[in-house]
């Protein structure tokens, strides 16, 4: 199983800015192991953050993307209590989606 | 209750072509691929300079566009995790990419920024060495870019 995201989406000025830490090696597929065989790539490949049934931000990555990727986005609208929700895929077809609750800013 | 579930479900439709018309718009779908799921494109992440990496984008040449900004650090001591945020002051602006000139791909990652979102992303990224980093904007249908040198103390790739 995949760790969760840790989501921060907080309303300010009619805007909601996005914070997301995801849980991922982001393993390039360039790095060899102790025994000198090559790690396989596994990477995040798209990233989808959704608010009200609407998409806000979609992303494709490659595998030069940090390990544990950060991201930042900010929208218009949104109210505190409101849910906005990301979701990843990576190389290997694994998926998870996380959500949080608009805090107020 | 059930007119309550249908427009629920009327509203997810709209959400998905919403998305997905933006991704074909934004030329990184095949036309043929446009009504499947979120197309991870493998030609501009296996692109090895930044003209071919443009066009697998589906862009022609881009212009040097100081309404981009980029914001970096200008030297890097660990490249596995540098941060890097780009603002796009350019109307119109659909989508912002971020390329590492000397990475073994150059292409990092693609956000297609849908209205009502800022043109503004931040995130971390790795670099091979000292480098020019390309914010690579696309406006109204047309792709512009800025570049910035990052020095490298330790690099993002081998172990």
């Amino acid at each position: 199983m995949t760790d969760p995201m840790r989501i921060r989406a907080v309303a300010k000025d009619g805007k909601v800015d996005v914070r997301v830490l995801m849980s991922h090696e982001m393993e390039t597929g360039q790095r060899k192991d102790a025994k000198g065989v090559l790690v396989p790539a596994w990477y995040i490949q798209t990233v989808t953050a959704t608010y009200a049934g609407r998409t806000v931000l979609s992303a494709q990555w490659g595998p030069s993307v940090s390990k544990n990727p950060f991201l930042n986005f900010r929208f218009s609208g949104g109210k505190p209590g409101e849910k906005v929700g990301i979701t990843w895929t990576d190389n290997r077809g694994e998926k998870r989606t996380d959500e949080t609750a608009i805090t107020a800013g | 209750m059930n007119g309550n579930e249908e427009r629920r479900k009327v509203i997810k439709a709209g959400g998905g072509i919403g998305l997905l018309g933006l991704l074909a718009a934004a030329g990184l779908l095949p036309a043929g691929e446009a009504l499947a799921q979120q197309q991870w494109n493998s030609g501009a992440f296996g692109a090895r300079n930044l003209a071919d990496a443009v066009k697998a984008l589906g862009g022609t040449p881009p212009a040097e566009n100081k309404a981009i900004q980029i914001t970096a650090p200008d030297i890097a001591e660990n490249g596995l995790v540098v941060p890097v945020s780009v603002t796009s002051n350019i109307p119109k602006t659909e989508s912002i990419a971020i390329l590492v000139e000397k990475n073994p791909n150059l292409l990092s990652a693609v956000f297609e920024i849908p209205n009502g979102t800022d043109p503004f992303v931040s995130t971390r990224v790795k670099l091979a060495e000292s480098t020019d980093v390309y914010a690579l904007v696309k406006a109204d249908g047309k792709y512009y870019f800025l570049k910035k040198e990052i020095k490298v103390t330790l690099g993002g790739c081998g172990g």
